[in-house]
């Protein structure tokens, strides 16, 4: 029998077997940490010194290798279910996100994060209103593709926004991400990533700012100025001594991630979204002849 | 350490020792404390005796099996948003021991010193990890809260390492870095040339 496609779909891709890969990439990135995350964790316990820092990375690098055994979410907070979308596709897809999301909270298991933001009631699914959210992307032809980032509330809640003098300039923005960054101190589960958005507007600083958290942490800025205020940041913050759970050390984040887009001449938006060290990310591609492939460290290495 | 706790035995340990824990340890985070003072505050009691207690700030995932509750994951969240309501819960109820992550604030601190409690870290994130240092789950109040947020009761078996990270005469490894932190700042905003 053939599936039922959706409509205008790039690929062939049935609400069945959209579910399906929904909760297959959910399980992976719970369960598991992409390499790039990895290879930096193991580098970071051996530069630190002290017997603190050091056995908080070990009891990281420990606890994923126990959650990956046991096909267990390394974390208790498997986050907000956040879906980003390439391809062309057209909006049933997110029901398939749904369905897929509700079954995988029941499967894997997942935390039943999701409340209402003012009663506080929590629905027990991790679905809601406006909950999954499903970013919809431009992407090549010939596949679909599809990631996702359960993010923990407790670097999110550590994101800020500033909309800075535009005669502030570079100096201000530099300074703004160091301040959340010192700010934030232990709070959001140190050795963080840290993703900055610069330009756009309100929303889109944002936006950016978390989408440039997908990016691997061996994958250079292709912009050669960002690749340089990338690695100033990186090397100030961990300059610090915030360290592993803010408790000191030498590890305060494990990278740097800026992205920006042109804005406004009277506007100089700057976002930052920090991600916990459970940077949990999975991804799938969809193709027309039903084939699936799957990636824990995203296509950019392709 | 076994709970529930002493005065006695709060008031031994120092800021940097290791602990490990055993007995009964409640979770609690945002939801917990609102209620458990709105019950206080309208004089009704708690399902729960949480004197000498620790109180850990962790919202688990628990599966539901028949017949029995599975812990699978449970590590901390962050206890600074329990700051508001944690000196006056400290003082009402006489826990001794907050297990968490990230560190909490002066006022939280100031009544840890004057009522003898010590605040506990544990690795965020390391869920697994945490999970293993729990023997069972005894059982859970008001999951009306959600999983998350109820108050669940677990017995602990050799829960840890947990780092006092705050002690009962209001030493501070957190504030310690703190302090550097803020001297460390002169020299990283001049090499970011943001002075």
């Amino acid at each position: 029998m053939h599936p039922v496609s959706f409509n205008r779909c790039d690929a062939m891709i049935s609400p069945e077997l959209m579910e399906q890969v929904v909760v297959n990439i959910l399980r992976t990135a719970v369960t598991s940490l992409p390499s790039d995350i990895m290879s930096v964790l193991e580098k970071a316990e051996s530069v630190e010194t002290s017997d603190i820092a050091k056995s908080q990375l070990r009891a990281i690098l420990q606890n994923v290798k126990c959650a990956e055994e046991a096909s267990i979410p390394m974390c208790q907070d498997t986050g907000t279910p956040l879906f980003f979308v390439s391809g062309r596709c057209d909006g049933d897809i997110e029901e398939a996100i749904r369905k897929g999301v509700e079954r995988a909270t029941r499967e894997i298991p997942l935390r039943p994060n999701i409340v209402h933001p003012l009663s506080r009631k929590n629905s027990g699914n991790n679905l809601g209103v406006g909950m999954p959210q499903v970013h919809f992307l431009p992407g090549p032809e010939g596949f679909v593709e599809i990631t996702v980032m359960p993010k923990g509330a407790g670097s999110e809640n550590m994101s800020a926004l500033r909309m800075l003098s535009p005669s502030e300039g570079l100096k201000s923005v530099k300074s703004f991400v160091l301040d959340v960054v010192v700010n934030a101190g232990g709070r959001p589960c140190p050795p963080t990533i840290v993703g900055v958005g610069i330009g756009g507007s309100a929303d889109i600083a944002m936006s950016l700012a978390k989408r440039a958290l997908l990016r691997p942490l061996d994958v250079m800025n292709p912009n050669a100025e960002l690749a340089g205020l990338e690695e100033e940041l990186l090397d100030a913050v961990n300059l610090t001594g915030i360290g592993p759970m803010g408790l000191g050390g030498r590890t305060t984040c494990l990278g740097v991630k800026v992205d920006l887009a042109y804005c406004h001449t009277a506007s100089l938006p700057v976002a930052v979204n920090l991600q916990c060290w459970a940077a949990r990310r999975a991804s799938a591609r969809m193709f027309r002849d039903g084939r699936v492939t799957y990636s824990k460290e995203g296509f950019l290495l392709d | 350490m076994r709970t529930p706790l002493s005065e006695k035995d709060v008031r031994s340990l120092r800021a940097g020792q290791v602990v490990h824990l055993d007995g009964i340890v409640y979770t609690g985070r945002d939801e917990v404390h609102v209620r458990a003072l709105e019950k206080h505050d309208k004089g009704e009691g708690l399902p729960v005796d949480l004197k000498g207690a620790a109180l850990y700030h962790c919202g688990p995932i628990v599966k539901d099996d028949d017949g029995g509750w599975t812990l699978v994951a449970a590590g901390p969240t962050t206890s600074a948003r329990m700051n508001g309501l944690e000196p006056r819960f400290i003082e009402t109820f006489g826990i001794r021991a907050i297990i968490g992550k990230g560190g909490m604030s002066q006022p939280t601190i100031d009544a840890m010193k004057n009522f003898g409690c010590v605040y506990l870290a544990i690795t965020g994130g390391a869920a697994v990890l945490a999970a293993k240092g729990v023997k069972r789950v005894v059982g859970v109040e008001w999951l009306d809260l959600g999983m998350p947020e109820a108050l669940w009761i677990f017995e602990a078996e050799n829960l840890g390492p947990l780092i006092v990270g705050i002690d009962a005469d209001g030493n501070s490894l957190f504030k310690k870095v703190d302090d550097e932190v803020r001297k460390n700042l002169t020299q990283v905003r001049k090499r970011l040339d943001v002075e």
